[in-house]
């Protein structure tokens, strides 16, 4: 029973990081109708721009750990991010903004697979160790709490869980409330008659780009604090698992993608954790999550909260 | 065309056993990963080459002559091997190809010189297949099952009876490892308590840990890569595994104990050798090796040492570099003091030698013993 919840836990935890990558991803194709597959190498990016940054404002706590800090490098790291997610949209993107959408995906792999080659040049192929920024331990859980008390839950663990519903909220929050937000959605509609209505569509989708890589930029920091070794290729993985997360909760519904991302996680994790009773191989955990994506997919194309909608002809 | 071609042909034949007949130098051939993303075991494995090569010099050569290292860089890229062996044998003539450590390289490289019937040493690669290839490869290192039986055989020693494995199922090299141990140590009286595994690239390995943790195992064997070990040891840790863990010489990497902090304190793993190796002709070779490059050998650096050893020691025992008794001469090497132990290759032209086991302590890797096979 213990083992079970601890597996949940695990799951919950792994299906975080999937959910906060997967926030970035899905909001950009709400907006634009277009999948950033650069998205996992931004990320990687921001671990990176932490990586080099957390020395100089670690020197502050004497070279230990401080949630000050980490809150200061967290937000130069989404700073770096959002710039470079800006510039790659004015270079690569926005001249073939009226191109076939094909050109436009080919050419996110384009900046992907320049980001991934440019991070093995410039920071060197081996895994590098971040920094413990925080000071991470298991939680103690309190007395009372019986046979629950052998659970281990870190504290970066709760820190990536908190992130993410946070910035769920905010995203919901900028989208829906604010003007730019309003503008957002404008423009997913109809770019055109959104230009007519006045609005600079430039730096809306500027600024959508700038809002996503800032996530990307987050979840960068956040992830590396749990799992302590970056390298140039860390946003491989975890982007396609984040891309699936998208699909699954309904690509462009933003809660959607936390909630594919959760799901993603939990499933795979209670594959790996009970191989033996359900007599699968560890080793086929991304089959059978797969294998259930399309299940869903086929039952529910749109996602799990994927609203139909009817394109225009 | 082909009358043109033909006497060219033949001229350029001509001269070329000519030049090679009248050469003062015996022309050996290296191929390894000098650049690219495995450059840091392809010029460890250089180095000590080199060294040897020049300590072979030094001492007035071989049968008289100098030996003339050509060394090609393979740039880490699969295809590469196949043409710069090539261009070693029919260009520059070589007696003898040394490299590489990646297997998979070696491989390539394998049916080229066995082809031509030139005599071809890899200094690394523990893959079974590579000197399968034919009479003419041979390879100065244990072969993966051995490493597997080795630490299966020290779990035993040390009354670990109860062993959970955590294997890598997308490297041959684990898997292999992996399979090794098992059957050794279920043999000797061990059970495995837990069959758990990852991919490369994995950094999520809680749910793993948490089965392996509720089935109370004395150790864990993990014959994985350095990049996923250190992060396997951090969190297996902070859920409270106090078992050791145990590995095979994929657990050296310059980012393991960066990575992995105090996690892998107390934890064993094996490999070719030991710079801590008390043994005089260990710490002549670290000594010169660290006043020639600045830095400590790795294995890499030993395992290539020696197999440029191991070539001169052949030639002059045969007498000549004519084939096929250069071949012959490297296959009857027995016994032979390497810095990476006592060599002898078995009729599979393997290398039969000691494995020695380190454990982590002190931030560093401290020798512990050394296991004769």
């Amino acid at each position: 029973m213990i083992e079970f919840v601890q597996q949940l836990i695990n799951g919950l935890s792994l299906g975080a990081i999937y959910a906060l990558i997967a926030l970035g991803y899905t909001m950009v194709y709400g907006v634009l109708r277009f999948i950033n597959f650069a998205h996992g190498d931004v990320f990687m990016v921001g671990a990176f721009a932490g990586l080099y940054v957390a020395p100089l404002v670690m020197r502050f706590s004497n070279g230990g750990p401080s949630w000050t800090g980490m809150f200061v490098i967290l937000i130069f790291a989404m700073m770096i991010c959002a710039i470079l997610g800006i510039v790659i949209e004015k270079l690569a993107y926005r001249p073939l903004r009226n191109r076939p959408r094909l050109t436009v995906l080919i050419t996110a792999i384009g900046v992907s697979l320049f980001l991934e080659n440019f991070g093995q040049y410039a920071f060197g192929v081996d895994p590098q160790s971040f920094p413990d920024l925080i000071g991470d331990h298991a939680i103690d859980i309190p007395a009372w709490c019986g046979p629950f008390t052998d659970l281990t839950i870190m504290v970066s663990q709760v820190l990536v869980f908190a992130v993410t519903l946070f910035l769920l909220i905010a995203l919901r929050f900028i989208v829906t409330k604010t003007k730019l937000g309003t503008a957002m959605r404008a423009l997913s509609v109809n770019p055109t008659a959104t230009s007519l209505m006045g609005v600079n569509n430039d730096v809306v989708i500027s600024f959508t780009f700038g809002l996503g890589s800032a996530l990307a930029g987050a979840a960068g920091i956040l992830i590396s604090i749990q799992q302590p070794s970056i390298d140039p290729l860390m946003g491989l993985q975890p982007g396609i698992k984040a891309f699936v997360a998208a699909v699954l909760g309904g690509i462009g519904n933003i809660p959607g993608a936390a909630m594919g991302g959760l799901l993603l996680g939990v499933i795979e994790t209670l594959v790996v954790g009970y191989s033996d009773v359900l007599h699968i191989p560890p080793g086929y955990r991304d089959a059978v999550a797969f294998f259930l994506l399309i299940l869903i997919l086929l039952f529910k194309p749109t996602g799990l909260l994927g609203r139909v909608e009817r394109e225009k002809v | 065309m082909r009358i043109t071609f033909l006497p060219i042909l033949l001229a350029a034949l001509a001269l070329g056993g000519v030049s090679g007949l009248a050469q003062d130098e015996i022309t050996v051939g290296e191929f390894a990963s000098m650049s690219g993303g495995s450059a840091s075991f392809g010029q460890s494995s250089h180095n000590g080459t080199a060294l040897a090569v020049e300590e072979i010099n030094d001492g007035g050569g071989v049968l008289g002559k100098k030996i003339d290292l050509i060394t090609e860089d393979d740039r880490s890229m699969s295809g590469e091997p196949s043409t710069i062996v090539h261009k070693l044998i029919s260009q520059d003539h070589v007696i003898a190809v040394l490299g590489e450590v990646a297997s998979s390289k070696s491989l390539e490289a394998a049916p080229i010189c066995q082809e031509n019937h030139i005599p071809m040493i890899s200094p690394a690669s523990t893959n079974a297949k590579v000197t399968q290839v034919g009479d003419y490869i041979f390879r100065v290192c244990f072969i993966d099952p051995f490493q597997g039986k080795v630490m299966a055989k020290f779990a035993l020693s040390k009354g670990w009876t109860r062993v959970a494995l955590l294997t890598d199922v997308k490297q041959d090299y684990s898997v292999g490892l992996a399979d090794a141990f098992q059957a050794a140590f279920t043999a000797g009286g061990g059970t495995i308590v837990k069959d758990q595994e990852y991919s490369t690239g994995d950094k999520d390995f809680r749910a793993q840990l948490t089965s392996i943790k509720a089935a109370h195992p004395n150790a864990i064997f993990i014959p994985g890569y350095y990049a996923e070990v250190a992060l396997i040891a951090r969190q297996a840790r902070q859920f409270g595994i106090k078992a050791p863990l145990l590995g095979g010489d994929g657990w050296v990497g310059e980012s393991l104990l960066k990575v992995a902090g105090h996690s892998l304190d107390g934890c064993f793993f094996s490999n070719h050798y030991s710079q801590d190796d008390p043994s005089p002709v260990i710490q002549d070779f670290v000594k010169t090796y660290q006043a020639k490059y600045g830095t400590k050998p790795d294995s890499m650096a030993a395992l290539g040492y020696d197999s440029a050893k191991i070539l001169a020691d052949a030639i002059k025992r045969a007498g000549t570099t004519d084939e096929p008794a250069l071949r012959d001469a490297i296959a009857a090497t027995k016994d032979f003091k390497g810095v990476t132990g006592d060599i002898t290759l078995d009729a599979d032209r393997n290398a039969e030698k000691a494995a020695v086991i380190l454990t982590i302590a002190d931030g560093g890797f401290q020798f512990v013993e050394r296991v004769a096979p």
